[in-house]
């Protein structure tokens, strides 16, 4: 059991601090961490990416695989996002199947990644019924210093954005996979930005400490639609404390603000 | 999108209008071992709630010295779906667990019982839209049935945009075809967001009016639930006498 002195003497101290607009790390509540991006560091994969906010560290990569596509949707492709905590990451952290709090991660980033509709699956199809493309986007927690949600969401996309799609020749039932790649159909990009609530403050891309003492968190993704309008495709609030009304709109706010931030440090140009 | 989710005169597939919730159906105290239980109708949707505990924490060192642990178990019957779901613990169903928990857990006095578990098994006999919704609300009712101490009872709906207009309440086929999906649990009394969750793609604006409908539905619940306690336990004190 840990030590429940400790927390609530930082709690304490991170309240104090928020009243003059202070962070422990010298951030102003709105702050986000020094955020570095690096793509294609995994040649085996079709797309690969770490992301750092921080000292928060994280891998995803993308593999494309051919499978069968879901009964519902036979002329899709089909996207599948997982997370591992793997225990070099946090003393916390220990092996075996995912735990809730891996499943949510993964569950959230899927999410973001769906609901802006990046991926385009209807191009993703080889012979309908049958036959399609599924994009495995695996995400590996290297180090955890606090907000996971962002740093695995932004990695889990530039390894989409950066993935290449093997070029497949359909003839008859028989699919043949080229040495050649295609840039991977993609649309609208999902930016997740998440914020803590401790006391009555709201906390732009908490670090560990923060997440250890907060009330709840709000992640909030935002992409832009076929008419570049920007709306909010994602939304999911973790923790066992409560948001007043008020806070939540002004949460929604302020990570609107902050997802435009974001989006100007996507690679290559993308926004 | 062939099917239309809306009619031309404002009316949805089961004739309700936009704000309009399902008819719900709470009966409290429904199971004989569990420590308190709720069954909910909520339109197709059905769901039955038991708690147990405050009990003795097992294993013992997920006890906590100054609190209660809270735990939930969200779980779909198999035959509760057109197509067989697997009897085992889903992605979907072990997030749920997780984001009900959260749901419950502020409402309830957890360090009047340190060392303890209170257990919450929420079973979907069939499910038909907002089932983490109606699963929250029904599980109030439950915990209440249990005789724990709760700041206040936890409501729940969630709000959709289907056909270009948001509805209330949402169920299968607003689910299935429709473009986003909020669902959201409050204290009422104390005014206070204890999940939010959505998917879909809302404008600013949309969100708002979104929340605003989710607010105005939940209070409409809380109106039920309170009922539901009134009746039950009116005819459980003149069984008494």
């Amino acid at each position: 059991m840990t030590n429940q002195i400790i927390p609530s003497v930082k709690r304490r101290q991170i309240i104090e601090l928020a009243e003059s607009g202070k962070r422990m790390d010298g951030r102003s509540l709105t702050d986000l961490r020094k955020v570095e991006i690096k793509t294609n560091i995994v040649e085996k994969a079709e797309g690969s990416a770490t992301v750092k906010f921080g000292d928060t560290y994280v891998i995803a990569g993308v593999k494309f695989e051919i499978g069968e596509p879901f009964p519902d949707t036979p002329n899709e492709g089909v996207m599948s996002v997982s997370a591992e905590f793997v225990p070099l990451a946090s003393p916390g952290f220990e092996t075996g199947p995912p735990d809730e709090n891996a499943i949510e991660l993964a569950r959230v980033v899927d999410r973001g990644l769906r609901e802006s509709k990046l991926l385009d699956t209807s191009k993703l199809c080889l012979i309908p019924g049958k036959k399609v493309w599924i994009a495995w986007v695996d995400i590996f927690i290297l180090d955890h210093c606090g907000n996971l949600i962002d740093a695995s969401s932004l990695a889990s996309l530039c390894a989409l954005l950066t993935s290449k799609l093997p070029k497949a020749e359909v003839v008859g039932d028989e699919v043949k996979v080229l040495d050649e790649y295609v840039p991977v159909p993609l649309r609208a990009i999902p930016i997740n930005v998440t914020l803590a609530k401790i006391g009555d403050k709201l906390f732009v891309d908490p670090s560990l400490e923060e997440e250890e003492v907060m009330d709840c968190r709000l992640s909030v993704a935002f992409a832009l639609d076929d008419q570049k309008q920007e709306k909010i495709c994602a939304m999911q609030k973790g923790g066992v404390g409560t948001l007043s009304f008020e806070e939540l709109l002004r949460a929604v706010e302020i990570a609107k603000v902050k997802s435009q931030e974001l989006r100007k440090l996507l690679p290559s140009g993308e926004k | 999108m062939d099917k239309k989710l809306i009619t031309e005169d404002g009316r949805r597939l089961d004739g309700r209008r936009f704000d309009e919730l399902r008819p719900i159906k709470f009966q409290i105290g429904v199971l004989k071992n569990a420590d308190g239980s709720a069954y909910v109708e909520w339109g197709r949707t059905k769901i039955l709630v038991g708690v147990f505990g405050p009990r003795e924490s097992h294993p013992k060192h997920l006890a906590m010295p100054d609190r209660c642990l809270i735990r939930a178990r969200y779980h779909m019957a198999p035959f509760s779906v057109e197509e067989r779901k697997s009897p085992a613990p889903s992605r979907r169903e072990i997030e749920l667990s997780k984001v009900i928990r959260e749901a419950l857990e502020p409402a309830i006095f957890v360090e009047l019982f340190p060392r303890t578990t209170i257990d919450i098994f929420a079973e979907v006999l069939q499910a038909d839209g907002s089932t983490r919704c109606a699963a929250i609300s029904t599980a109030a009712l439950a915990l209440a049935d249990a005789g724990i101490p709760m700041r206040d009872l936890v409501s729940s709906v969630a709000v959709a945009k289907v056909d270009g207009s948001l509805v209330l309440d949402v169920m299968d086929a607003e689910d299935k075809l429709g473009d986003s999906d909020m669902p959201l649990a409050m204290m009422p009394s104390k005014n206070l967001v204890t999940l939010i969750q959505m998917d879909g793609l809302l404008t600013h604006e949309e969100f708002v009016k979104s929340v605003e409908l989710a607010k105005k539905g939940c209070m409409e619940v809380y109106a039920k639930q309170k009922e539901a306690l009134d009746s039950h336990f009116r005819i459980a004190s003149k069984e008494e006498v």
